[in-house]
């Protein structure tokens, strides 16, 4: 007996230690990190004048802001899509189909850097690229005869931003389906050929059910990587096309929605929507991992 | 197999074409300033531009000092975290992927109003409040990139030993982790400090929220007044992402060749 409570407070003061150790990434985290987003969850709940209320949540599902969510939510879907499948085909070109071990490294570099080449300057490349004066558009129009503008094509648009996001999206896909690929064993599709499978049975019966949480869980960052970014679509379009990023940055300089509590809500709602694709995404990769040990 | 291969050749000429037209299209439009030839005007024109060396040296600093102070919280946290606080690990993990959750514009949207000039800690209240704000929230969006960085390097080293050894000669805290610690997680260090100045260089929202003159809103001006600079500041952000992401290349190769002894 007297060991145990001689060692007891021995236990805690080292605790204590330990756990003091953490503390200034804590209070970090806490003050730059979660307080501020909590405030806001708080706040969307709250009117004005500080009393619970549902009605903030309740305005996001007018015309107006719906929209906003809608278009958003377009652009990120397409642009995650697509992202996906030009990503995975590259993927698979380098890791299954045969290409020299100098293009693998090129591109998984390249993907390195345009990757993290989002923000203002992509959209500046995608202006002096597919504007009306841009590369494409007068080579196809001196060339061809081709006018780009007149098909209805225009930059600032929904297909527009969804190009131009996929240039950081495709490679994105490409950086974390390679190791995926990577992992798929030679034997599977070896013992497959030996039991007789076709290439397509052997794509549809053994390779996708293994790739399908990676590919789904990446899309889903994707989505939620294209979902809440905005300064692109900002140095794009300025503020012509109405997301929700855009819409929250409007309201955060000059509160256009009237009530700054519906900001709160505004920005709840993207809150919740990036969580969910996220958390469905390291779910999916939880599952992933299974295969690549 | 040949179709395969064919196949893949054609997927690369692709994704290869959409990659590289858009900066062979910004490298030639950035040329085009002067009518009928090609010139560098345009990137004469930028670097002349005072607000370019201005803004472009502030961003500078406070990629710097997102640096200094991110490595100073993120080193000592994944270190104690393996050595002393294995159990909270998921936790501290989970905190550091939450900024890739919570989009950018959220949080800053978070800190006008919790720091706001009549709160309680009246950040945006004064000028070097404003800049220490916008440096923690640089830390915060770095935060994912940095933490993944060193505590990958720091799993390379055995920790324990390190610190016992250490511990044995009599060294303290201080000089365990500052001559034993940091040293021998130098190459998670650096290339979590590349992609740290890479996001700082570029990055746009906080900046313009905040209101601080830094590179970000400075290309947004730009892009909204004229006609080739844009271009020609798109190929010199670009040049600076190649730089920072060739430099974590080169930093794991060279950390490949020679594995830190522990």
């Amino acid at each position: 007996m007297t060991t145990t409570t001689a060692a007891a407070p021995l236990i805690s003061k080292r605790a204590i230690i330990d756990w003091l150790g953490i503390a200034p990434f804590m209070i970090f985290a806490l003050m730059f990190l979660i307080v501020p987003t909590l405030y806001l969850v708080t706040g969307a709940f709250l009117t004005p004048e500080g009393e619970l209320t549902f009605k903030n949540i309740a305005d996001l599902f007018t015309p107006s802001i719906l929209s906003a969510y809608w278009i958003s939510i377009r652009v990120s879907v397409a642009s995650s899509l697509g992202g996906a499948l030009i990503g995975f085909f590259l993927a698979w070109a380098i890791v299954l189909g045969g290409v020299p071990t100098w293009v693998r490294s090129g591109l998984l570099t390249f993907s390195g850097v345009a990757s993290n080449f989002a923000g203002v300057p992509l959209a500046f490349a995608f202006l002096a690229t597919l504007g009306r004066t841009g590369l494409v558009t007068v080579f196809l129009r001196d060339w061809f005869g081709f006018n780009l503008y007149s098909t209805g094509f225009n930059l600032l648009s929904f297909f527009g931003l969804t190009i131009t996001y996929m240039y950081f999206q495709i490679p994105l896909m490409v950086l974390i389906l390679t190791p995926a690929l990577d992992g798929m064993k030679k034997e599977w599709r070896e013992a497959s050929e030996i039991l007789g499978a076709s290439t397509w049975q052997y794509w549809r019966m053994v390779a996708l059910p293994i790739l399908w949480p990676s590919l789904l869980g990446t899309t889903l960052l994707l989505f939620a990587n294209a979902f809440g970014a905005i300064a692109t679509a900002y140095a794009l379009t300025g503020s012509s096309l109405n997301i929700v990023p855009i819409l929250l940055y409007a309201q955060i300089r000059g509160d256009v929605l009237h009530n700054p509590n519906l900001g709160y809500a505004l920005a709840l709602g993207m809150i919740v929507i990036t969580g969910i694709s996220n958390i469905l995404y390291i779910w999916l990769r939880m599952r992933a991992e299974r295969w690549q040990k | 197999m040949k179709a395969q291969r064919l196949g893949a050749w054609i997927a690369i000429a692709i994704g290869a074409s959409y990659f590289i037209i858009p900066l062979l299209g910004t490298l030639e439009f950035s040329l085009r300033m002067r009518r009928g030839e090609y010139s560098f005007d345009a990137y004469q024109s930028v670097f002349a531009d005072i607000q370019f060396r201005e803004t472009f040296g502030y961003s500078m600093m406070m990629a710097l000092l997102t640096i200094i102070f991110g490595m100073l919280l993120v080193v000592p946290t994944a270190y104690w975290v393996r050595l002393r606080l294995p159990q909270v690990r998921p936790v501290v993990e989970f905190i550091t992927l939450l900024p890739l959750v919570i989009p950018a514009i959220v949080i800053v949207f978070g800190y006008l109003r919790l720091y706001n000039s009549s709160s309680m800690l009246p950040l945006t209240g004064s000028t070097s409040g404003t800049n220490a704000l916008l440096m923690f929230s640089y830390m915060t969006l770095s935060l994912p990139y940095m933490y993944r960085a060193v505590d990958t390097a720091m799993r390379a080293i055995d920790v324990r030993t390190l610190t016992e050894a250490a511990e044995s000669l009599g060294a303290k805290w201080p000089t365990i982790l500052f001559r034993c610690i940091f040293p021998n997680v130098m190459s998670g260090v650096l290339s979590g400090s590349f992609i740290t100045f890479a996001i700082v260089m570029g990055e746009f929202t906080m900046a313009a929220l905040l209101n601080r003159p830094a590179f970000g809103p400075y290309l947004q001006l730009v892009g909204a007044n004229k006609a080739y600079e844009p271009s020609a500041l798109a190929v010199i952000a670009f040049a600076i992402t190649w730089l920072s992401m060739g430099l974590i290349q080169l930093v794991s190769r060279f950390q490949k060749s020679a594995p830190a002894k522990a």
